[in-house]
């Protein structure tokens, strides 16, 4: 098991987001969480990702208790993360996106002194991640100047190498036109199985993408569990689908 | 290619500038060099990691003191000493400044390190037997790798050995810096500086990075204060106060804060700028003085360098 969540409370005020929500994600698995807005999906990944504290629960990272450690930590012991708005160092280059991450990886951060130009370590891990995400040919445009799709893709791409054991994707597809969003996941999930990425946690509000990729999909609703199981059993739950879903969608089979 | 020319080019004028220019411009030069130290540090912190300090001049001045009292109380006369002495005191006050400051951004940032250059420039002001309150403390002529040279005139000591002393310690400054900003440390600085959320993601710690930061900036304003305090021969606490901080500002605006180069080309400004203005209105200078400033933010964000670089529209962007 990479990560176990038990118990996770978190109030704003009053007001309870999460209301006891335990998951675990083994090695190998591609988990969705999806609910309705309000759900507490964003505050669920907030805490996992260590940028929030819950008020009560915890969460384990390989066996080690993370929760609340922040990110930086949390980096570093193997989890990253992407964002639903998309979060991109505008002045930097793609390259120099990806070295930061590799240059972070391997503890390089402090060399005051050394040329980054001539790590050639470091460019070789940007460059085949680069690769990987089909922007080495834009390596020297500076991220502000990339199309929202490629911006997309650098922010996933950056956390991708950091070569993190399991990597959480806040709404990995969002903004991105419906013929892209097919094409940034099949990147995603090809460029996770090339840099050895155990466990993909997602959430998403496309229907056709959690059921086409999840092995698990985690229903949220009011800060509780509603359901977490196969896609093919959360199709078969009226009351999920009725909650969470909404009848109209055709849903279409389950995992490629 | 062009930059490299105009810096060779540049860096063949302030070589020859005491055999051709007159004395006074010759002068004008110390300050220059003094400033550029400075603020290539300053810049660090602005430009790289995007932090603005109004509170610089607190090392400018820490430099400038440490000299005065090395060699009026101490006897110690050598400029190396003194400069390492002041980096060695800049780093010390910087450390829990810097750990205090860095838990802030912008203008709250800002307020703090103006608070801490008040602060500073109260205790010297008031510790009269200590510092000389607002007479000041002597800032006897210092001795260049163990040269006394005190049988030369004090004009021609600044004008010759002096004068390329500060120019061997800016360069010396200026060669260190290039290496940390291209370094794997510069780069995660500029992650700090354009999306601090995302730099937490990849693992770079904002505020231990932004500490670093402060203490080299630190290091650089004390010693630059240290070579600055020197051919005044007598430093007083308007070194310290708050306007002083937002001149380092200012020049560093004025030059522009986006390349490296920038706040050098700024502080070079300046000091011409306030010298011509100050003989051409003596009364007015600093009306037009600000009306400049106001100019330069609107007209032109990136500075004068911003401004040559936008003429050269194929100009290869440093980021």
């Amino acid at each position: 098991m990479i990560l176990r969540a038990a118990g996770l409370r978190k109030f704003y005020g009053e007001f309870c987001a999460l209301d006891g929500v335990s998951l675990a994600v083994d090695a190998g698995e591609f988990v969705s969480i999806i609910g309705p807005n309000g759900a507490g999906k964003s505050t669920l990944i907030n805490v996992l990702t260590g940028v929030l504290r819950p008020s009560a629960g915890s969460v384990h990272l390989n066996g080690r208790e993370v929760t609340g450690i922040g990110p930086v930590r949390l980096a570093r012991l193997g989890m990253a993360r992407s964002f639903q708005l998309v979060q991109i160092f505008p002045d930097l280059t793609v390259l120099q996106t990806l070295q930061a991450a590799v240059v972070s990886r391997l503890g390089r951060g402090t060399r005051l002194f050394a040329s980054l130009a001539r790590d050639r370590e470091v460019e070789a891990g940007a460059l085949e991640v680069a690769g990987l995400f089909g922007l080495d040919d834009k390596r020297h445009t500076p991220s502000r100047q990339l199309p929202q799709g490629d911006k997309k893709l650098l922010d996933v791409a950056s956390a991708f190498a950091l070569r993190p054991e399991i990597i959480l994707l806040d709404e990995p597809t969002s903004g991105v036109s419906t013929a892209d969003k097919t094409a940034i996941m099949e990147i995603l999930v090809s460029a996770g199985r090339r840099i050895g990425l155990k466990a993909i946690i997602q959430v998403e509000h496309d229907m056709d993408i959690v059921f086409g990729y999840s092995h698990r999909i985690i229903a949220l609703h009011q800060g509780r569990v509603l359901a977490d199981a196969t896609p093919a059993a959360i199709q078969a739950d009226a009351h999920v689908v009725d909650t969470v879903i909404g009848r109209k969608t055709v849903l279409p089979p389950g995992p490629r | 290619m062009t930059g490299r020319v105009v810096l060779a080019l540049a860096g063949a004028g302030v070589l020859v500038v005491p055999c051709v220019a007159p004395t006074y411009h010759v002068l004008l030069m110390l300050p220059f060099m003094a400033y550029g130290v400075a603020l290539l540090g300053l810049n660090l912190l602005f430009g790289y990691t995007g932090l603005v300090s109004f509170g610089h001049a607190l090392f400018i001045g820490i430099g400038a003191y440490t000299g005065a009292f090395l060699t009026s109380k101490f006897g110690v006369r050598s400029l190396e000493a003194i400069l390492v002495a002041s980096a060695v005191l800049g780093a010390l006050v910087a450390a829990p400044v810097a750990a205090l400051c860095v838990r802030y951004v912008k203008i709250y940032f800002g307020m703090l390190t103006l608070a801490f250059g008040m602060v500073f420039y109260t205790f010297v002001l008031k510790f009269y037997r200590v510092t000389g309150g607002d007479e000041g403390t002597p800032y006897l002529r210092p001795s260049l790798l163990g040269f006394g040279l005190e049988e030369i005139p004090k004009t021609d000591y600044l004008i010759g050995p002096y004068y390329y002393y500060s120019l061997v310690v800016l360069a010396l400054a200026a060669a260190v810096m290039w290496r940390v900003v291209h370094s794997p440390f510069g780069l995660c600085l500029k992650t700090i500086r354009d999306n601090p959320a995302k730099a937490e993601t990849l693992g770079i710690s904002v505020r231990r990075y932004r500490w670093y930061a402060f203490m080299i900036s630190a290091v650089y304003a004390s010693a630059g204060g240290a070579l600055l305090g020197a051919p005044i021969g007598n430093v007083d606490p308007t070194l310290a106060y708050w306007t002083h901080s937002g001149n380092l500002v200012f020049m560093t605006l004025l030059g522009g804060f986006a390349s490296f180069f920038g706040p050098l080309v700024g502080a070079f400004a300046f000091i011409y700028l306030e010298d011509a203005l100050k003989s051409l209105a003596p009364s007015f200078w600093r009306l037009i003085f600000g009306a400049i400033l106001a100019a330069i933010v609107i007209f032109a964000p990136g500075g004068l360098l911003g401004l040559v670089r936008r003429a050269r529209p194929l100009g290869v962007s440093r980021a």
